[in-house]
């Protein structure tokens, strides 16, 4: 991960460390704004990240056309890179340590060696389900070999400030490798905005490319994933709901007892959870979380005195926050959801009313951003207190390549 | 005259008491505790970000390092969700595997607090004991799982390998060996004056805030409240074997002491009974597809840990990875009292209200 140009993090001073912190921070809101302006391209909602994906569209005879270019691309590059090595190497200005080049060389043997092993795979590849799963394996492998690649590729790049631009290839293996490199190619991006910016043209050309393909990929994976399983399925398992559930009398005394307390407008949703053990689930209105909570916590019928459970979900469309309750007095449960709001993630903190919920909606802050009003102590509590982000958002990007 | 200043006192993040990574800032006013904040995090290896990109087979070694003193009920609650969502039948004979190994290993997690605790509190000796008897379990599960501690026993539909010949039998007659060794500790320990001088009304709390702070496990029986999802939910077949949940009033380090203790022997009970009742024969994988995917939904499912309750969530697209996994890892939501309980108390009592809370920092920190 040592960048020739740089100094290491540890081995800066704190201006040095703030400074870099700084770019990194606006490299990332850049990528971020452009990421958005990309998806916004694409004309579904849906993001898929799945690299592999656009090849099960493809015919056989695609498919096996694009092995062959892939493979044929392996060749080249690492032709490529072994003249790049050469030339580096006679390069006195080149700082870069022994151990670092064999460490490189051998990623790259490592990757091509996979990617002959991917293709073999792809080739015995058939029609069963069995080779489906083959299929996938082959892909998800090739899929990491692109990542090995256009890494060591961003790595060179950033490295010797060359233009070694791979011209000519067929757009899907660029898609793919765009899809699964955008992590690493941020990283490379970063290193560079902290090395001087000196490259900065070809750093905008390349993210620009990036951009255009990430585009691409995602509306593509979302057409397949429309037609595959039928859009999103947050609420898929109302359709089971064929024969009645044991908890449906339950479910329907608690949705009586809130609508006769609280009024009709109160509840956004309610159904039985019919994968989660039949669980009745009510989903309460943003506004009214609270309030609702507190009915739950405090009326004699309901008295959910106990809180299981909570957490957030990004579901990229919206966020979610989920709790267990028990009562213990009834010997019932309920999961009470309320949708929150992506980029204004914020809700009420339910710690006045279960103690226990201070640390898991700190946990949920930590590691999805949502703002709990009200919580006595609101700060990180499993990640370190300055780090950057929150890692369990789906548009999570590490800014710190060491980690 | 006497005069005192409040001192702050930073404990951990290494201190062999604290049992792993975990670190409390104490403000202190001579010898009396009159702030306490827990730092955690020191261990969290982000198992939920990990497990969006894994398979659901792919992600039951990791759930071995989270709760890593009793492995095999992190495996089972895994799978159990994905088992719930599949609504997948398992054969008998993997269930009773399952309980097996579950109970030997509640029994080992105990044996480890038992002898950790009193270490902590100043008693050498009863850790030797009770990891001469731990190291027996952990000997029958290396058996039959081919590891010491994290297992990877358990697999979405059943269990990965059989009984080796003769186990059984190696189970039904380590029973009564733990039968008498446990004898031989309350002999020990659980008379001991000096011992009960250190846990008596130490760490006390009501039957309310054990309730509001989350608590589970033996940490809510202790006050009086007769919870334990075996009896109370059960999954796997627990509901066909005969045993009782200890529950005392109290709500003190004793009552939890004598709570844990009490565990092991039920434990044994269902080992006794599950031995008994073992089929002879059978499948130990039902029929699971080659690549497992659960219906798009979500699922949350409990059980019961020694630690308490350890649920997991899982929420699925209906693809080969979760699309957000979530476990509620008992250790964290127990630890929260942690704070209340120390405002006001000496210093020389922190190391007995934080060993009885019975924590693993593997699984608060996640």
């Amino acid at each position: 991960m040592s960048n020739d140009q740089e100094k290491p993090f540890s081995e800066m001073t704190e201006a040095e460390k703030a400074e870099a912190k700084r770019k990194a921070i606006e490299e990332a809101k850049r990528k971020a704004a452009e990421k958005k302006a990309a998806k916004e391209a694409g004309d579904s909602g849906e993001v898929e990240a799945t690299g592999g994906q656009p090849q099960n569209e493809m015919t056989e005879e695609e498919k096996s056309e694009a092995k062959r270019k892939a493979v044929e691309e392996a060749k080249r590059k690492a032709a490529e890179r072994k003249s790049a090595k050469e030339a580096e190497d006679s390069n006195a200005a080149s700082e870069a340590s022994g151990e670092d080049e064999k460490a490189k060389a051998k990623a790259a043997a490592v990757a091509k060696a996979k990617a002959a092993a991917a293709a073999k795979k792809k080739a015995a590849g058939g029609e069963t389900s069995e080779a489906s799963g083959e299929d996938e394996k082959a892909k998800a492998k090739a899929a990491a070999v692109a990542k090995a690649k256009a890494a060591t590729a961003a790595k060179k790049k950033a490295a010797s400030g060359e233009t070694s631009e791979a011209s000519g290839e067929d757009e899907k293996a660029k898609a793919k490798a765009a899809a699964v490199a955008k992590a690493k190619a941020a990283a490379a991006a970063k290193k560079k905005a902290a090395g001087g910016g000196a490259t900065g043209s070809g750093d905008d050309e390349k993210s620009k490319a990036i951009a255009a393909a990430k585009a691409k990929a995602k509306a593509a994976a979302a057409a397949k994933s429309k037609t595959a399983t039928g859009g999103p399925a947050a609420n898929d398992s109302e359709a089971f709901e064929e024969k009645p559930s044991p908890n449906q009398p339950i479910l329907d005394k608690y949705v009586k007892v809130i609508k006769d307390n609280l009024g009709e407008e109160i509840l956004e949703d309610s159904y039985i959870n019919r994968l989660g053990k039949d669980v009745p689930t009510l989903v309460a209105k943003r506004e009214s979380y609270y309030k609702l909570a507190e009915f739950l916590r405090y009326n004699e019928q309901l008295y959910f005195e106990y809180l299981s459970e909570l957490h957030g979900t990004d579901f990229e469309t919206h966020m979610e926050i989920y709790s267990h309750l028990y009562s213990y007095k009834n010997q019932q449960s309920v999961a009470l959801k309320v949708k929150v709001d992506r980029d204004q993630p914020e809700v009420a903190s339910l710690t006045p009313l279960w103690a226990g919920a201070n640390w898991p909606e700190r946990e949920a802050y930590d590691l999805l951003g949502i703002r709990f009003t009200g919580h006595p102590n609101l700060t990180r509590i499993l990640m370190s207190d300055d780090w950057v982000g929150h890692p369990m958002r789906k548009d999570y990007e590490p800014y710190d390549v060491e980690v | 005259m006497i005069r005192t200043e409040e001192m702050l006192l930073n404990v951990g993040p290494q201190h062999p008491s604290t049992h792993g990574v975990f670190r409390i800032v104490l403000k202190i006013d001579g010898e009396i505790i009159t702030d306490a904040t827990p730092v955690i995090g020191y261990l969290h290896r982000g198992t939920e970000k990990l497990a969006e990109d894994l398979q659901y087979t792919q992600i039951i070694p990791y759930t071995d390092r989270m709760d890593y003193l009793s492995a095999m009920t992190n495996n089972y609650v895994i799978c159990h969700a994905v088992e719930t969502m599949m609504d997948m039948e398992i054969p008998d004979r993997a269930e009773y595997l399952r309980v097996l190994v579950m109970e030997l290993g509640r029994v080992a997690s105990h044996l480890v607090w038992f002898g950790t605790y009193l270490l902590d509190i100043g008693a050498l000796s009863p850790f030797l004991y009770a990891f001469r008897e731990r190291e027996m379990i952990i000997n029958l599960l290396n058996e039959i799982s081919g590891a010491r501690l994290t297992f990877n026993y358990m697999r979405v539909g059943g269990v990965k390998w059989d009984a080796p010949d003769g186990w059984i039998e190696k189970v039904r007659e380590f029973v009564p060996h733990m039968r008498k060794e446990l004898a031989g500790y309350h002999d020990l320990v659980s008379g001991n004056e000096i011992f009960l001088n250190r846990v008596h009304d130490v760490g006390t709390y009501s039957k309310e805030d054990a309730l509001a702070y989350s608590l589970s496990g033996a940490n809510l029986r202790c006050t009086g409240v007769d919870w334990d999802l075996r009896k109370q939910e059960p999954y796997s077949i627990y509901d066909r074997f005969n045993f009782n949940v200890p529950v005392t009033e109290k709500g003190d380090a004793w009552s939890r002491y004598q709570c844990r203790m009490a565990e092991i022997e039920e434990s044994l009970k269902i080992v006794e009974q599950a031995v008994e009742q073992f089929p002879s024969e059978g499948a130990i994988m039902a029929k699971v597809p080659r690549i497992i995917k659960p219906p798009a939904g979500e699922t949350y499912v409990r059980i019961e840990s020694p630690r308490g309750e350890i649920g997991c969530y899982i929420a699925s697209k209906g693809k080969k990875e979760p699309y957000r996994l979530k476990f509620r890892r008992p250790s964290f939501y127990n630890l929260q009292i942690l704070s209340k309980l120390l405002k006001g108390e000496n210093i020389a009592n922190l190391i007995t209200i934080l060993g009885g809370i019975d924590i693993v920092l593997g699984e608060v920190d996640g």
